[in-house]
């Protein structure tokens, strides 16, 4: 792993390194959405600490270059409607 | 420069002050307290214009000085002891982003047991935080050092925070002769903080960046870079400073002091110095052929002008305030280390002494000279432990 970008003295660059640094690859487990069960109530969205998690017209999904597969989405999930699987590589 | 009679903590605040700083963020702690009090007076005084942040703790005064001087804000913090200790991780923030952060650490013990009172224990175990760190033998020099500190920080070469380290009651609550800057006094000889790259809205970039393995080490060898580009900075800036400002000749690293013809060379730094003088003085009154060397900088090591300055030495014993428990005396250990590869035909001893505020007195750096002349010292010693105070572990009973 490593950057695409400069980085200069002071560990300075130009602004939007976090969107550069895609983080997805540090995911060990990935949330999977049940459709049937969501409610679209957003917290899931909510708490994402990456911002990772993109709402869609009938259910969530989460954008894998930036999750890390942290899980609080299932856990937060009052239906239990997200299932964090094991990523196969 | 106005010469005056300051309480040592009093000058450093009004070196501080001619300094002309953007930010100060502190928080009180015994014995530092009366620096960042008397600047917070100046600010209520309308003597200081700075952004004076009142922060909830030490690691937060560090926070709020990376910020600012990321910000391109000349920045000011005082601390000493547990307040150092609670800054560490901030600490090398500090340094890994180029941050010219000055800083007055009151040396103080770290608990346990509880200490209020000197000893270098503090400053000596943060020495591996990519600051330079800087001794003062009196108040006179505490003061001065703040504003050559931030000359030497800020120069392009070098672009890392400093410490000043000055020993708690012993100079920051003496009231000493001082010769105190005003007004604009040090306005020529420390031009405004203008940094090339800084946080500012309306050019953004990212800062403290994350580094990969493939960046890491690099970023450090140029901090190792930068603190070895110091050396000669230092130098530069003592002897510009003394000619500026009339002062005695501080040496730069180091000071000797009838150290180039001595058989045996003491080595010490921050207060005791002062007292370790008279004591080689005294000696020297009585025909004994000893020396002094005085450690200015810890960081970077002054490890060219220590190995000149001992070259003709036959014994050479390291006095400090603090210990690397497991080992000896930091300094001690750290002068061995970088020897080890030179022809120096010496014996070297290092005595752990003044812990927890315990005074050194003239005599007593006269017995360790003695025992070093004589040959029976060991090679780490402690000084002065009085057995009669050593606890004993109470005897447990047998396991109902």
């Amino acid at each position: 792993m490593s950057t695409d970008y400069e980085i200069k003295e002071g560990a300075v660059a130009d602004p939007g390194t976090s969107t550069r640094n895609r983080t997805g690859g540090w995911r060990v487990e990935f949330p999977a959405f049940d459709e049937e069960g969501c409610t679209l109530c957003d917290l899931c969205w909510e708490v994402c600490p990456d911002v990772a998690i993109e709402r869609g017209e009938d259910v969530y999904s989460a954008d894998l270059d930036y999750c890390k597969g942290c899980g609080v989405c299932a856990q937060v999930c009052p239906t239990d409607a997200i299932e964090m699987e094991r990523e196969e590589k | 420069m106005r010469e005056t009679v300051m309480e040592g903590s009093h000058a450093v605040a009004h070196a501080v002050k001619a300094c002309r700083p953007d930010v100060v963020a502190a928080y009180p702690i015994t014995p530092q307290t009366h620096v960042v009090e008397e600047l917070a007076q100046m600010v209520a005084d309308c003597e200081l214009d700075v952004e004076y942040v009142n922060v909830e703790s030490e690691h937060s005064a560090m926070s709020a000085c990376v910020g600012a001087a990321a910000a391109g804000s000349r920045t000011y913090t005082a601390t000493a002891s547990q307040g150092l200790a609670l800054m560490f991780e901030v600490l090398f923030n500090a340094s890994g982003m180029r941050l010219p952060i000055v800083m007055t650490n009151c040396n103080r013990a770290l608990s346990a047991p509880i200490s209020i009172w000197n000893d270098q224990q503090d400053s000596v175990s943060a020495r591996d935080a990519g600051w330079i760190q800087l001794y003062a033998e009196d108040v006179q020099e505490a003061a001065d050092q703040v504003i050559q500190a931030y000359r030497i920080g800020e120069d392009e070469r070098v672009r890392l925070p400093v410490m000043v380290n000055m020993d708690g009651f012993v100079l920051t609550h003496t009231y000493e002769p001082a010769f105190v800057p005003e007004g604009g006094d040090v306005d020529s000889f420390l031009p405004p903080y203008e940094p090339e790259i800084k946080l500012d809205a309306s050019d953004p970039r990212s800062f403290g960046e994350v580094g990969y393995p493939e960046d890491y080490t690099e970023f450090r060898y140029q901090q190792q870079l930068a603190m070895d580009a110091s050396r000669e900075v230092i130098r530069e800036v003592a002897q510009a400073y003394c000619q500026e400002f009339d002062r005695e000749d501080y040496g730069g690293l180091i000071q000797r002091y009838h150290s180039d013809d001595a058989d045996t060379v003491l080595i010490s730094l921050g207060s005791m110095v002062g007292t370790m003088k008279d004591a080689v003085d005294g000696l020297r009154n009585d025909g004994e052929s000893v020396g002094l060397v005085k450690l200015r900088s810890l960081r970077p090591f002054p490890e060219e002008e220590l190995y000149d300055a001992l070259e003709g030495a036959k014994r050479v014993a390291v006095l400090e305030k603090d210990v690397s428990i497991g080992l000896g005396g930091a300094v001690h250990g750290e002068l061995a280390g970088t020897m080890f590869n030179r022809d120096l035909d010496a014996s070297l001893h290092g005595f752990v002494t003044g812990l927890g505020g315990r005074d050194v007195t003239v005599r007593d750096v006269g017995s360790i000279y003695r025992r070093v002349e004589s040959g029976e010292a060991e090679s780490v010693e402690w000084v002065n432990v009085d057995e009669n105070r050593l606890f004993e572990r109470e005897a447990r009973g047998p396991t109902p």
